[in-house]
């Protein structure tokens, strides 16, 4: 963040400010002449995507804020009046709401690529971590605004999601009544969610600034998930990617307009239409379709863990379904640690690519059974898809890293290019 | 072209559809083809209108429609003087006035709809202990909306052979469980509509149907209309983002 060795600029204001606080020597040299790789693919474009996510949930969540009344017995009123009564007020909370799924689109996306490439390989490890942490607070936020509205959906998805932390031993019921400020999911406990979900958004911000600086110190990955060696192998920021970007973020947004105008109540469930009531269970307790996966690996665990040939149960399903549901983040985060192959890019891993790919399916068949009720077939297709995604990381990653061949890589970005160029051409 | 593979994969990630819509078991819901399907679609004012008169004078002796006033009967095409009678038909409490008492005045267009009970207790009460439920956001609150309404309301039908209906319950072949407290509510020439339309179940289901998805989602026409407005604008941008980042990008890779 330094000044450095800053050259003067033409502009006398802008001299006068630089001189002072290099903001726009720092704007030119991260945004501007950064160098880049000059082979990205459009899976590159859902960071920049995921960040004007990010600013839209928050402007749009602020002017929601003003009209919003934290109140178990207003929460629901005063979103009706929102989308009736106040002016655009409809389109900020269809923005807002279905914002929300597509921040998690670009984020899923984001993450595949990151995965795909390699890009949480040595050195960029705490970049990714930063990542899983944003990805972490993201799910917090939006499960905390998802109960705001005070629908049925809301209540009973509070409930279920504040019950998990029960199951954990000795603090449990204590964890549980400081979530709820009380004995129940109730005013109280609106209360809190809401000022967390104002909250934590600008911790998101402030994680994301630490996980773009750490981005601009190691620099960005790469399809072929080799380093540049050189200025051939590389662009400057602006304006190839920035065009690059805007182009990908408006095609994004159309699909998100989409949504938000046509059917912007698609993603969201009915029942979040019926205003809480504590005396009825709805048949099917669902939370939001992004969270399906994770609800699935919850509960895969039905059954009791002990020593076998006794009655002693060391872990009850239930906190088996959460240490699983947690576990299935917090392998994220030691991710880079337990792949050591040597080879980023899934193009030069003959193994890890269709074992990736195979992930993939396992998490979206999970994130269907998510949203079926635990009954029939579908219980051990849950159970199938949570040994998969655990096994994935903890038996196929340990077996690459021994056994995958290293393929011959690219000598160099640029060489790779032009290569390509020639086939084509 | 394996950016374009990689691309098309991207986009069908976007267009990966929602997975959770409820579980309807086995219930097929009717397909009705309402004016306000589609990008495009827009409210039938005289539907709306006949649906209006369907709940006022039918819905409403038990279920109330909290989120809606009278003043918003302007988008039925109803004017001013129109609306000020209709809410003058009711009357609520208001006060305290200037000595302290309360006292009972005809409502006005900024009042919500009455409520046809005082509270919850008096609605079960009256209901054989059933809730009614407000109608207000009912389409949007039930998978299949207006369908599901429709189909509901046509869809009191003879119970199949050896189903165990309680007292006080209803057979309906749309409601979950097949058991419903209300009784079916609408039978032909119950409502007298001036414009000559058909005085049949059908007709009244339908149109009062049409009417509670307007009062569920009454900015329909002005979001759709703008909707796209924004699509075109994006898809104008985005064609000249992607001749822009071509032009930028044609010294490169050669």
């Amino acid at each position: 963040m330094g000044s450095g060795n800053r050259q003067k600029l033409d502009n006398p204001v802008m001299e006068w400010v630089d001189s002072r606080l290099p903001v726009f020597t720092m704007m030119q040299k991260e945004y501007g002449v950064f160098p880049t790789p000059k082979n990205f693919n459009y899976f590159w474009n859902f960071g920049a995507i995921a960040m004007v996510m990010l600013i839209t949930m928050i402007v749009t969540g602020i002017a929601l804020a003003m009209h919003y009344t934290a109140h178990a017995d207003y929460a629901f009123d005063s979103v009706e009046r929102i989308m009736r009564d106040v002016n655009g007020g409809w389109l900020l909370r269809y923005l807002h709401a279905n914002g929300a799924s597509f921040f998690f689109i670009a984020v899923y996306i984001h993450i595949f690529r990151g995965m795909y490439y390699g890009s949480y390989k040595q050195p960029r490890e705490l970049l990714w971590m930063l990542g899983v942490l944003i990805f972490l607070l993201m799910m917090a936020t939006a499960f905390m605004g998802y109960v705001l509205p005070w629908g049925q959906m809301s209540f009973w998805g509070a409930t279920v999601i504040t019950n998990l932390f029960s199951a954990i031993p000795m603090v449990g019921d204590s964890i549980v009544t400081l979530l709820w400020g009380g004995f129940s999911v109730d005013n109280p406990t609106l209360n809190r969610f809401y000022a967390l979900h104002y909250l934590l958004p600008f911790v998101i911000v402030g994680v994301v600034f630490l996980h773009v600086w750490a981005l601009h110190v190691t620099g960005s990955n790469n399809p072929l998930g080799i380093e540049p060696k050189g200025p051939q192998d590389t662009l400057p920021f602006h304006p190839y990617y920035t065009m690059k970007d805007t182009f990908g973020l408006l095609a994004f947004l159309i699909v998100y307009a989409a949504f938000t105008f046509f059917m912007p109540n698609a993603l969201g469930h009915p029942d979040n239409y019926i205003p809480a009531d504590p005396l009825v269970t709805p048949a099917h307790i669902v939370p939001e379709w992004y969270f399906l996966p994770f609800y699935a690996i919850l509960r895969a665990v039905t059954f009791d863990i002990g020593i076998p040939f006794t009655d002693i149960v060391l872990i009850p399903a239930k906190l088996g379904g959460v240490l699983a549901m947690f576990g299935s983040i917090a392998i994220l985060f030691v991710f880079p640690f337990l792949d050591k192959h040597p080879v980023r890019s899934s193009r030069f891993r003959p193994w890890y690519r269709p074992a990736l790919l195979l992930f993939v399916v396992t998490v979206l068949v999970l994130g269907v059974c998510g949203g079926k009720p635990a009954e029939g077939f579908w219980v051990p297709l849950s159970q199938l898809g949570t040994v998969y995604y655990f096994a994935f990381f903890l038996v196929l990653i340990p077996f690459f890293n021994k056994k995958e061949p290293v393929l011959e890589l690219p000598p160099s970005i640029n060489d790779a290019v032009l290569k390509k160029n020639e086939k084509a051409a | 072209m394996k950016n374009f593979f990689l691309t098309a994969i991207a986009a069908f990630c976007l267009a990966v559809p929602s997975v959770q819509a409820a579980d309807t078991g086995h219930i097929e819901l009717p397909d009705i083809e309402w004016s306000f399907d589609g990008p495009f679609g827009t409210y039938d004012r005289a539907a709306l209108q006949r649906g209006f008169q369907v709940y006022k004078q039918v819905c409403s002796a038990c279920h109330s429609m909290d989120h809606l006033a009278y003043r918003n009967l302007s988008a039925l095409g109803y004017n001013d003087d129109e609306i000020k009678a209709i809410a003058a038909d009711y009357s609520r409490m208001d006060g305290p006035d200037d000595e302290g008492e309360m006292f009972e005045r005809p409502m006005r267009p900024s009042d919500n709809f009455k409520n046809p009970y005082a509270n919850e207790k008096q609605a079960r009460y009256a209901n054989n202990g059933a809730l009614p439920p407000d109608m207000s956001l009912i389409t949007k609150a039930r998978v299949g909306g207006a369908n599901y309404l429709y189909g509901l309301l046509t869809g009191y039908v003879e119970p199949p052979e050896g189903f165990e209906i309680s007292e006080g319950q209803h057979y309906n072949a749309v409601m979950a469980g097949h058991k419903i407290a209300m009784a079916a509510p609408l039978s032909d020439d119950v409502v007298a509509y001036e414009d000559g339309s058909p005085t049949t179940v059908d007709q009244y289901a339908r149109d009062v149907s049409h009417f509670l998805m307007w009062a569920a989602e009454p900015k329909m026409e002005d979001r759709k209309r703008m909707g796209v407005m924004v699509i075109l604008f994006l898809l104008a941008f985005a064609g000249i983002m992607y001749k822009v980042k071509k032009k930028i990008w044609a010294d490169v890779k050669k």
